[in-house]
């Protein structure tokens, strides 16, 4: 009953979701019947064993892959029927990734790899220059434009992934273990700047942990086991 | 927008070791398509260079070479006698009335005997060739068995010295000259009294293969034309000489440049296999930052073009080395048989800015083929496994 009234304001919505792989004549089911909501300006954080399907929901959210059945409501539109093709232009305008292994582009510096995103949009050469700006000083980072990443610290990589993902202002985060390959200090410090994005620039942040101090840093803990979304830290039935 | 070039070029510098393969490979076979090519037009150019526009050819109507024309004195007097003929100081008409034979004599460095073209011409070949000089000694004598030599025909020919007897026709023919023709066919050729050629080849006497005319004016040409073809008394074809010796080249070079196509294509089989590897290795190894830029919202035709570009790129710096490696072969002196006459003749090299652009074309084409397979695989990768590292 909840779920139906959240339903209506959510800003993602994933009904009855089923991802099934075929490894050989076999088909794992990864992901079994899943039901969420998520508000925006929500920082929903998603936990559970490995191989339970945390990466693959959030695959499935990002619109990297298509699920077995079901539908994901992002923005009222369902992307889950939507063509690779549309699903690409999609991506581009609503999500911004941010992973384990921060995934910059070695060969391009700093300002090179945040403005990336934006080469796919109309903007000009020095309206690019100006939000490129703008997102490196938001994660801390004015100074270190022209470093590479192998000149970069992890923390200082997994910021600056930050920077490109919040650079053209997506409809929400996607998070896979981003603080997974990091240590303590600069784990929290991309903690606390994924927190004040959620609190003071507005942004939904969907992140997937293992690490029980970041997922206490988000407003809504759901948890995946084999494939089952179990309760939620709201404790309600999702 | 496109995925930034500088992506590729960084790509390519930070694995330069690994492109090399590709890149030599594609340089091998740009420089073998340039140096045939070159030599191609070296040869074209020589036997053009032979040619002037002031002078008109005429060969029996239909015939295409002198090989395969004769002409009776009684005609070359007719067409002499036409105002578009330019006459010396005292008002006679400046031709020469020519004929050809080949002659076996042996080379200086091998011994072993070539073909050489012997030109039998007029006292006035001198004055209407403009461009062939006498380097050393005279003009033959009218009426004796006396030689001038090109002198590509002196390098080549063991005792063509000025001042020696030379063997053939059943007779001694003393070297009286030496010629230089400025780099074109008649540097390999030697010229002798056409009427004592005659005689000693015991063919018929006032009997020619051609008819060379210094004009008025080059402008005069068409006059001529038009006056030989309605002339009853006239079978004859007349051609400026450019013209004429353009199409004496059209053969061998069209033969050389199919030649050049086919080395290159088959080498650059083997060279697109090169540049697929090295292709295949950049995108094996670069699966999980193409799955970002998907991520990212980059399409399958941006990494496609983005790859091909790459691939391209490489190409082209294999063809810039092969251009740059063969480049010294311009002007390079090389003899072939000239397979209209069956005769020696020596030309230069020439590598014009239109083969260099040809190499380079080429090189783009081996990279086009080596790229795409590698560049249609690396978009076709999905996406959730890549970034895995699956
Ligand atoms: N492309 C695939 N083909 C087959 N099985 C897959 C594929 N991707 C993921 N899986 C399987 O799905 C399960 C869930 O994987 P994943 O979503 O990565 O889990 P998590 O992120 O929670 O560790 C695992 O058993 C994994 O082996
Ligand atoms: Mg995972």
């Amino acid at each position: 009953m909840t779920n139906n009234l959240h339903a209506q304001d959510a800003l993602i919505a994933v009904k009855n979701i089923h991802k099934n792989y075929q490894r050989g004549s076999e088909t794992i089911e990864v992901l079994r019947d899943v039901n969420l909501n998520i508000h925006k300006g929500e920082f929903v954080a998603f936990m559970g064993p490995s191989g339970s399907g945390k990466t693959t929901l959030l695959n499935l959210l990002g619109g990297l892959d298509v699920p077995t059945s079901g539908h994901i409501f992002i923005d009222g539109e369902d992307i889950a029927g939507m063509s690779a093709k549309k699903l690409t232009t999609w991506r581009s305008r609503h999500v911004g990734f941010i992973f384990q292994m921060y995934n910059l582009i070695p060969v391009m510096t700093a300002f090179q790899n945040v403005e990336l995103p934006l080469l796919l949009t109309r903007l000009s050469k020095s309206e690019r220059r100006r939000h490129v700006e703008a997102a490196l000083a938001i994660v801390g980072l004015a100074d270190r434009m022209s470093h590479y990443p192998r000149q970069l610290s992890g923390g200082q990589e997994q910021r600056v992934a930050i920077a490109r993902a919040i650079v053209t202002d997506p409809t929400f985060l996607l998070c896979d273990e981003p603080t997974g390959d990091l240590d303590r200090k600069s784990a929290n410090e991309i903690l606390d700047l994924l927190t004040r994005l959620v609190q003071e620039h507005a942004k939904t942040v969907l992140m997937v942990t293992h690490d029980p101090l970041a997922a206490n840093r988000a407003g809504t803990r759901f948890h995946l086991e084999k494939g089952v979304l179990a309760v939620n830290s709201k404790g309600e039935a999702p | 927008m496109a995925i930034p070039l500088i992506y590729n070029v960084r790509s390519i510098q930070g694995r330069f070791s690994s492109t090399l393969v590709a890149l030599f490979s594609i340089a091998g076979v740009v420089a073998v398509l340039i140096a045939m090519l070159a030599m191609a037009s070296g040869f074209k150019k020589t036997l053009v260079a032979s040619g002037s526009a002031h002078n008109a050819i005429i060969l029996r109507g239909g015939a295409t070479s002198e090989m395969e024309s004769s002409l009776e004195l009684e005609q070359i007097k007719i067409i002499g006698d036409d105002p578009r003929i330019a006459r010396d100081s005292a008002g006679r008409p400046l031709y020469s009335a020519e004929v050809v034979v080949i002659a076996a004599l042996p080379l200086r460095s091998s011994g072993t005997d070539a073909n050489v073209q012997i030109r039998g011409v007029s006292q006035d070949a001198l004055a209407i060739r403009d461009t062939v000089k006498l380097l050393k000694g005279r003009f033959f004598t009218p009426g004796l068995a006396e030689i001038v030599i090109g002198k590509h025909a002196q390098e080549t020919y063991s005792g063509f010295d000025l001042g020696k007897n030379i063997h053939f026709g059943g007779r001694d023919w003393s070297i009286v000259g030496v010629f230089d023709a400025g780099g074109s066919a008649f540097d390999s050729e030697s010229w002798c009294d056409a009427n004592v050629l005659n005689q000693a080849y015991k063919r018929p006497e006032n009997l020619f293969q051609s008819m060379t005319a210094r004009l008025t004016a080059p402008a005069a040409l068409q006059d001529l034309k038009n006056a030989v073809s309605t002339d009853p008394r006239l079978t004859v074809g007349v051609k400026s000489e450019i013209a004429y010796y353009e199409e004496q080249s059209v053969m061998i070079t069209t033969l050389i440049n199919v030649l050049g196509f086919l080395v290159a294509g088959v080498m650059g089989i083997g060279a697109i296999f090169g540049a697929l590897n090295t292709m295949y290795a950049a995108v094996s190894s670069r699966y999980r930052e193409i799955a970002t830029l998907r991520a990212i919202g980059f399409r399958g035709s941006q990494v496609v073009l983005s790859f091909m570009l790459e691939s391209l790129i490489i190409a082209f710096l294999g063809g810039l080395l092969g251009a740059l490696i063969i480049l010294p072969i311009n002007g390079y002196t090389a003899s072939t048989i000239n397979w209209q006459t069956f005769s020696h003749m020596s030309f230069a090299f020439a590598v014009t800015p239109d083969i260099l652009i040809q190499g380079l074309l080429f090189s783009l084409i081996l990279g086009f083929f080596g790229g795409f397979f590698p560049a249609l695989r690396a978009a076709r990768r999905p996406i959730a496994p890549a970034l895995r590292g699956l």
